[in-house]
């Protein structure tokens, strides 16, 4: 590791390793100077002054029968912002897909893992039990964390990202061509884009019943029961499925980089 | 502020900087995720329970796979 | 001694920042970079705290409890999940600098070069 030895080849005009590190040392401490005299004239930790706040703990739960004042704010206080969110979410999940896409001097080989000279289902017999043991559990956490998302901590942010760890167990499992026939790629994509559109949908079915966008108009049970707190439910389950097609798009894509495609015989990557 | 949270601020800080000193970026993606538990800790002492979920999560799984997948597509590349 | 969540933060984004100045792989620097990120929650959820505050979370403690504040936690909930989104697709980034460029060393890398 060339500690302070500078790059092998310094272009004209490019500054050296050592030159760089002095240089943010500099500015480093001067920027942590600025950054506590902004945090100094902020009142001290556990001292908090917002009204926002302390009104929406106060009001939550008798106008939204939800026990979770925080998804309450999620999903539909601040159920724009999550929204925002949610495309944010889609636009790097697309930005990847399109990085990594099959470029015309490669080839999709068959799912052969000898990238490394591995085989495909290489894994011991006490991991392959662990593994599909655990899927059935998995998927069943998500879904309560997703459904009981208004009453106790939760919601779909967190479920999604369990329910695609399920699918993540299969490929540990060593299943991999099994895992192909879990996800078809369509499937997934299809999984993705009715997430992201239910959450708008159910927003402008808002709008339809004469509210505003997003308000909560579905019937509202008691607190503390799984299906009180109208909208919050549907746009819970909606987040949950973007999220986890969002991720198992992600593993999919990075997984067929490794596995399957190959540089095309003769050809030069470049 | 109680004792719990001094010492789950002390371990983040600690934590921060062995993830960056680790500069091989295999051992680094185990640092990540174990930061990312820390992280967990730390929020709920803040009582933030969902925010700590989330973060134990995505710190222990979902983070973790992508580097190493990524790092396995680089890795083989010498060919 | 209240001022130390903030201190903490501080110290975490410049250590992070640290990384990504001094990295000789982009690998490292994707996540030196998730470290940066890390320090806003940190200081977001300081922000919102309430001394002896329990969380917004009503199911079976009274209404008027004193809570914490919610909307800087629903914020940082999603950040979280999100930011591993985006590290995704930076990841991704580097990979295709690997592919076109044969090296993942960011001092090597000319940006002007096809």
């Amino acid at each position: 590791m060339s500690a302070g030895g500078g790059a092998p080849q310094r272009r004209e005009g490019e500054i050296s390793f050592a030159t760089r590190r002095r240089l943010f040392l500099v500015s480093g401490v001067v920027l942590a100077a600025l950054m506590v005299w902004a945090l100094g004239g902020m009142p001290g930790f556990g001292d908090y002054h917002g009204i926002y706040g302390l009104l929406l703990n106060r009001v939550a739960v008798p106008e939204e029968h939800a026990t979770n004042v925080i998804t309450a704010v999620n999903f539909d206080y601040r159920g724009f912002d999550t929204l925002g969110e949610e495309f944010i979410l889609f636009a790097a999940v697309l930005g990847l897909a399109l990085i990594l896409r099959e470029r015309r001097d490669e080839e999709e080989g068959p799912p052969d893992d000898d990238a490394t000279g591995r085989q495909v289902s290489g894994a011991s017999v006490a991991v392959r039990l662990i593994t599909v043991a655990l899927v059935g559990p998995t998927v069943v956490l998500a879904v309560y964390i997703i459904g009981h998302g208004a009453i106790t901590p939760g919601g779909g942010f967190q479920g999604g990202v369990i329910a695609a760890t399920a699918l993540l167990l299969v490929y540990l499992g060593g299943e991999y061509v099994a895992l192909r026939r879990l996800r078809p790629l369509p499937l997934v994509e299809i999984t993705k884009a009715t997430g992201a559109a239910a959450f708008v949908l159910i927003g402008v079915g808002g709008l339809i019943f004469g509210a505003a966008f997003l308000e909560n108009f579905l019937p509202k049970g008691t607190p503390g029961d799984v299906f009180s707190a109208g909208t919050m439910q549907p746009l819970s389950v909606a987040v949950g499925l973007e999220i986890t097609g969002g991720f198992v798009l992600i593993l999919s894509e990075f997984l067929d980089q490794t596995l399957v495609l190959r540089r095309r015989r003769g050809a030069r990557s470049q | 502020m109680t004792v719990l949270q001094i010492v789950a601020l002390a371990l983040v800080a600690a934590g921060a900087p062995a993830v960056v000193a680790a500069r091989d970026p295999l051992r680094q993606a185990l640092m990540a995720s174990f930061y990312g538990l820390l992280l967990g800790v730390l929020f709920f002492t803040f009582a933030a329970p969902d925010v700590a979920l989330s973060s134990i999560v995505i710190g222990s799984v979902a983070l973790p796979t992508i580097i190493l997948l990524a790092l396995a597509k680089i890795g083989d590349k010498d060919s | 001694m209240s001022f130390a969540p903030y201190a903490v933060a501080i110290w975490i984004f410049l250590v992070g920042l640290y990384g990504v100045v001094t990295s000789h792989h982009l690998v490292h620097l994707v996540i030196c970079l998730s470290v940066v990120q890390s320090s806003t929650y940190l200081l977001l959820l300081g922000i919102g705290y309430r001394t002896n505050g329990a969380a917004s979370i009503f199911v079976d403690i009274p209404l008027n409890t004193k809570a914490v504040d919610p909307v800087v936690k629903a914020l940082t909930l999603t950040d979280v999940v999100v930011g591993a989104t985006v590290t995704a697709l930076l990841l991704a980034l580097a990979v295709q600098a690997q592919k076109r460029f044969g090296t993942v060393d960011p001092d090597e890398l000319d940006p002007l070069r096809d």
